[in-house]
């Protein structure tokens, strides 16, 4: 019979639903970052102090145990673990999925959600904007005011109406991803029924809209003055 | 009605093939799909031209055989039907038709649309069983099955084997197929022996053979004969993902 292998990690990223798991799995890891992030954000409007405080707060956070910032490395190593494993996962069912359609339709009339067939390109191009937004808004390398704190770095990046435009472009991928991958995780999980299909994917809809949402309302707000 | 049909042509399974155009122009609206390809294939006959060749065994939509993909769809553009029940008169006059075979490589072109869909059998023979002891038979009501479980399960077993999910999916994938398979036999209680490794083995399967990995994209249970739910496939990772925790083995 197939199946030998007694070590489970093997086992795990030896099968296509395996490698799928560890998608779900990284995939909530990094939900639950995006709306920690999310609702973070929103103190920009209750003003500076309270969003530099945040900032602050944010390296201080666990420090009598971990030291300053040691939280936030912690969580640094676990996004970076799970990105590194997603995209693993993601590039190597890519490849499999285009080794096993070798000639294409002539006539091709693409089934599936639109959010569904966009996973891979969305995933990349959110991948490329969490690098420049990192370079922008944490390491301040792309950034119009590099020694600021955290809401003058802020103002600054979004006073540029084409980054502004491009933060909110991205957010519309995430949007899409989160609306497929959401209620894809848990599918893939084994957690989904044909009865519970319709309500799973409307709440990952709606997760999507509203984090995109809770995000783009940021640059928005600078473009149109209400954020200075 | 007239009709202008692009058909796959593949002599054998090592040359190359391309679409042809072909022209019908006496085609009756309650015609099926097939029964268009035989008009086009009596034409060729007496043309002296080689017949286009494809599958077909029951017609009336139980056997899985008659697969094609017409305009980019798996047996074409209406819903919960096979090639060989759908009818003519869901084209319009002066239509043109492309017509193509079932594309992945687990499932190669013999000769035009023909091709050879003997992995689903492999699959099939990884797990897609139960061992029964063989002797007298069993009192008929002597294992109690719930009334969801058998609909469920009946609903499952409605899988024709004929491939459309795979055509249709973007990754090439079998998913839907397995699925439907182990959730057929995972829900009645003469499966659950054998349903760890059944999961685990019909899916290794799968993957050795080339099909390509789901990603829940949804284009199998769109175009399936049968309407086998997507969530199904949740029901598979369920039980793979059970069975690999736990180290099920087969051995
Ligand atoms: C290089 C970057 C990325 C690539 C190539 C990528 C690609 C993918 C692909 C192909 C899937 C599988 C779709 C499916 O199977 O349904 C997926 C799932 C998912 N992704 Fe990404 N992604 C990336 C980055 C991200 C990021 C930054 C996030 C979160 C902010 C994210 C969140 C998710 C979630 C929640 C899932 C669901 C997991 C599942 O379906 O089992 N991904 N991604
Ligand atoms: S699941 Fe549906 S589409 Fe796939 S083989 Fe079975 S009947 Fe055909
Ligand atoms: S010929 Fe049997 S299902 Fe179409």
């Amino acid at each position: 019979m197939v199946l030998t292998q007694r070590n489970i990690v093997t086992r795990t990223w030896g099968s296509s639903v395996g490698k799928k798991s560890v998608m779900a799995v990284t995939g909530v890891i990094f939900l639950l970052f995006v709306i920690t992030h999310m609702i973070g954000n929103l103190k920009i409007f209750f003003g500076q102090e309270t969003f530099d405080a945040y900032s602050e707060h944010l390296r201080t956070l666990g420090a009598e145990i971990f030291g300053y910032g040691g939280v936030l490395w912690i969580i640094r190593v676990v996004l970076i673990a799970s990105v590194l494993l997603h995209m693993a996962a993601a590039f190597s069912l890519w490849y499999r999925a285009k080794r096993a359609r070798p000639v294409g339709y002539q006539h091709r009339s693409p089934q599936g959600s639109y959010a569904a067939r966009t996973m891979r390109w969305g995933g990349v191009i959110i991948l490329l904007f969490v690098i420049w937004h990192i370079l922008d808004l944490t390491t301040g390398t792309v950034n119009p005011d590099p020694a600021g704190g955290a809401y003058e770095k802020l103002v600054a990046s979004f006073d540029r109406p084409v980054v502004a435009i491009f933060y909110i472009v991205a957010m519309v991928a995430l949007s899409f991803h989160i609306s497929h991958g959401l209620w894809s995780a848990v599918q893939t999980l084994g957690g989904n029924s044909a009865v519970r299909q319709h309500s799973l994917k409307a709440f990952s809809v709606t997760v999507g809209v509203v984090i995109a949402v809770g995000f783009a309302i940021i640059p928005l707000s600078v473009m149109f003055g209400l954020v200075r | 009605m007239k009709l202008t049909l692009r058909v796959w042509r593949q002599k054998n399974a090592d040359t190359k093939g391309k679409m042809v155009k072909y022209h019908l122009d006496d085609v009756d609206e309650d015609m099926s799909f097939l029964e268009m390809l035989d008009v086009l294939n009596e034409k060729l006959t007496l043309d002296d031209e080689d017949p286009v060749s494809f599958d077909h065994d029951c017609r009336e939509g139980i056997c899985g055989s008659c697969a094609m993909v017409i305009n980019g769809v798996p047996h074409g553009p209406q819903k919960n039907t096979t090639t060989c029940q759908l009818h003519m008169r869901h084209f319009s006059d002066g239509d043109t038709i492309d017509v193509e075979p079932w594309r992945a490589r687990a499932f190669p072109v013999i000769k035009d649309l023909v091709t050879d869909r003997s992995a689903f059998d492999q699959i099939i023979q990884s797990g897609g069983y139960v061992s029964v002891n063989t002797g007298s038979a069993p009192d008929a009501h002597a294992t109690p099955v719930d009334k969801v479980s058998a609909d469920d399960a009946f609903d499952a077993a409605t899988c024709i084997g004929c491939g459309a999910c795979v055509a249709a999916c973007p990754n090439g994938s079998s998913m839907l197929f397995t699925a439907a398979k182990v959730t057929h036999l995972g829900l009645l209680p003469q499966g659950q022996p054998e349903r760890a490794t059944r999961a685990i083995n019909m899916l290794a399967k799968q993957d050795e053979l080339d099909f390509g990995g789901c990603t829940n994209v949804g284009a199998c249970a769109e175009v399936c004969p049968k309407g086998i739910p997507l969530a199904s496939i949740s029901r598979l990772n369920h039980d793979v993902l059970g069975a690999t925790l736990s180290g099920a083995r087969a051995d």
